[in-house]
């Protein structure tokens, strides 16, 4: 291996973390952002998921993309994420299923995620299957930390709680506290969302559009 | 006044670029421009022909004197419904007033050192001048929210609103939602036990220690509040003392309510001098409450136990809630409202249908009119580039007809 090969690896695999976020540069998987991040526990497990049927699917696709007709490739790309999708439900709902019900249709919603399509088209139909591997790998974790940046601000403000567990202490609620049921509705993650974005456009001016 | 000129005079090289405070210019100049009439007009030799010395500053100012009939109101409702509530026998006209006005005044402080707070730190980091937009927006706020509603969530709901309704769009005149509509909405449903229900509307402790303190577990709702939990087998709309409401004693506006918006009289008054400056537009005034009343009729036409804000007649309608404050104070707001003429008739009409829609057919929001406001300020643009578009065709028609 090559040294413009390995740096090109590292950049496949930490770049969706900051500077090609798929969710705050990109402004893909929204949609999921808003339905899970209301607790933490949830948005965490759609978080794992999305990396494991993303770094998969990649590699499958990678792996057969020479193979596969151009004209019905995206089925075939469909085909396999679903088949990772069920795969990962089954799963959850084995080994943990009071997450696997608060996910509920989500789960297996991760076939329609932007995020997927555009890694398997931009990136998995052109290239090796240990780089679409480490694309899957930083764009899965790239959504996740967006995903538990805004389900920690959710559930903190909106419910009081951490995982579940009381953070906001009682002597606060005496006071007069009370938590903001409108951070529990999904038009908050939007908001949540746009202050994220920015923040991170504040640091990263190159990224400023006019 | 001439001291107060020289004073300033001799502030201003501080506050001028290479000043000792250059970087609070633009406060400086928002006092400046407070206090006195800028000495600067548009050059006679460009091409502006009409000198008027008219600027937002006076505009802001005229609403809030448009608004000053609700408020002085609204302080003498709410002592008065805390007397009625504390069960006593006489009701001083003094106490009351003073009391009302002790509980109302940390709110509108508050808001507006929240509010201005915001906007001048935001001016000083763009570097302009500060907008005079929060001076209005700073009163309406307190005066369409219950009278119990919380400080705290006050100062929150009201920067909340500034900083993502008003200022990340790009300041005063630049909002696509009415600021003070949008606080009173994040503090609605962010806080519904709070915001709504029967506890929230009539204040039951003391104003800063002053006052009778009502008797434990006192509740009392709005009517509309009582219209939409009630059974819906008849309409008995009670007062604070369990009296029988009349549709006059909604008129007068000594109904227990929001703050600001119980008396339709004085809501008709500040109508006079927002019409009468030219500054609301009569049509929007107009066309929503014809829109409120043709739906309040078609809902009493056809009335059902199920929804019980139906059994209301149209008339009833435009005088509970804030259907009147909405109106005159909120869907006239130049900036969020639709700017062509055609489109003002439109987009009031609409916001009447929709509050009346909305409080009678959702029993969860007794209060329609605040979000038919909102909904029609996002439609307001829709509605103006459909006007503008249909005559343009209407005139390429006619150009090519020739």
């Amino acid at each position: 291996m090559t040294m413009a090969e390995k740096t090109s690896n590292k950049t496949v695999l930490f770049n969706p973390f900051s500077k090609n976020n798929p969710v705050i540069v990109q402004i893909l998987g929204i949609c999921s952002e808003l339905a899970v991040t209301a607790k933490l526990e949830p948005a965490i497990v759609m978080g794992m998921s999305v990396i494991a049927v993303l770094a998969f699917s990649n590699v499958i696709i990678s792996l057969i993309r020479n193979t596969i007709p151009n004209s019905i490739r995206i089925i075939v790309q469909l085909v396999v994420v679903a088949g990772l999708v069920i795969i990962v439900s089954e799963l959850l709902k084995a080994y943990a299923y009071e997450v696997s019900l608060q996910l509920s249709v989500f789960i297996g919603l991760i076939i329609t995620n932007c995020i997927l399509m555009g890694r398997l088209e931009a990136f998995a139909m052109a290239n090796k299957p240990w780089p679409s591997f480490l694309d899957g790998i930083g764009n899965g974790i790239g959504y996740t930390i967006i995903l538990v940046i805004v389900a920690f601000f959710r559930e903190l403000l909106g419910s009081g709680t951490l995982m579940g567990y009381q953070v906001v202490p009682q002597s606060f609620y005496d006071a007069g506290y009370v938590n903001n049921g409108l951070m529990i509705l999904p038009p908050m993650a939007l908001v949540v969302v746009a202050c994220i974005i920015w923040v991170h456009r504040s640091i990263n001016k190159d990224l400023q559009e006019d | 006044m001439k001291a107060l000129r020289k004073l300033l005079d001799r502030a201003k090289p501080n506050f001028r670029p290479g000043g000792k405070f250059s970087a609070l210019e633009s406060v400086f100049d928002g006092f400046e421009t407070f206090l006195f009439t800028p000495n600067t007009t548009s050059a006679r030799t460009g091409a502006v022909h009409i000198h008027d010395s008219i600027d937002s500053k006076r505009t802001m100012i005229i609403v809030v004197l448009a608004l000053m009939p609700c408020f002085l109101f609204g302080i003498y409702n709410t002592g008065y419904q805390h007397w009625l509530a504390c069960g006593e026998a006489t009701r001083p006209f003094w106490p009351m007033v003073l009391y009302g006005l002790l509980a109302i005044l940390p709110r509108v402080a508050l808001t507006y050192i929240v509010g201005l707070g915001i906007e001048f730190i935001v001016a000083q980091i763009r570097r302009e001048e500060i907008q005079e937009g929060f001076l209005v927006t700073g009163i309406l706020i307190p005066m369409i929210c219950p009278i119990e509603t919380p400080l705290w969530m006050l100062c929150v709901a009201t920067a909340f609103s500034v900083i993502f309704v008003k200022e990340v769009f790009g300041g005063t005149g630049y909002n696509i939602f009415n600021v003070a509509l949008v606080a009173r909405a994040v503090l609605f449903f962010s806080y519904p036990a709070q915001m709504s229900g029967d506890k929230a509307f009539v204040a039951t402790g003391t104003a800063l220690g002053y006052g009778p303190v009502a008797p434990d577990g006192f509740t009392c709702a709005t009517p509309l509040g009582q219209i939409a939990t009630g059974d819906g087998t008849q309409l008995a709309l009670t007062g604070v003392d369990g009296q029988a409401l009349s549709w006059w004693d909604a008129f007068v506006g000594l109904i227990p309510g929001s703050f600001g918006e119980t008396s339709v009289i004085c809501i008709i008054i500040g109508a006079i001098i927002l019409i009468g400056c030219g500054i609301a537009s009569w049509k929007i005034i107009l066309s929503g409450v014809a829109g409120g009343l043709v739906m309040g009729f078609i809902a009493h036409a056809c009335q059902t136990p199920l929804y019980p804000a139906s059994m209301l007649t149209a008339f009833d309608q435009l005088l509970y809630g804030g259907f009147a404050f909405a109106i005159v104070f909120m869907a006239t707001d130049p900036v969020t409202a639709a700017r062509t003429e055609t489109g003002k008739w439109i987009y009031g009409f609409l916001v009447g249908v929709i509050a009346v829609l909305i409080r009678t057919y959702n029993n969860g929001y007794p209060e329609g009119a605040m979000l038919a406001v909102l909904l029609m300020n996002a439609f307001a643009p829709l509605i103006d580039w459909c006007v503008v578009n249909a005559n343009i065709r209407r005139r390429r028609a006619r150009f090519t007809a020739k």
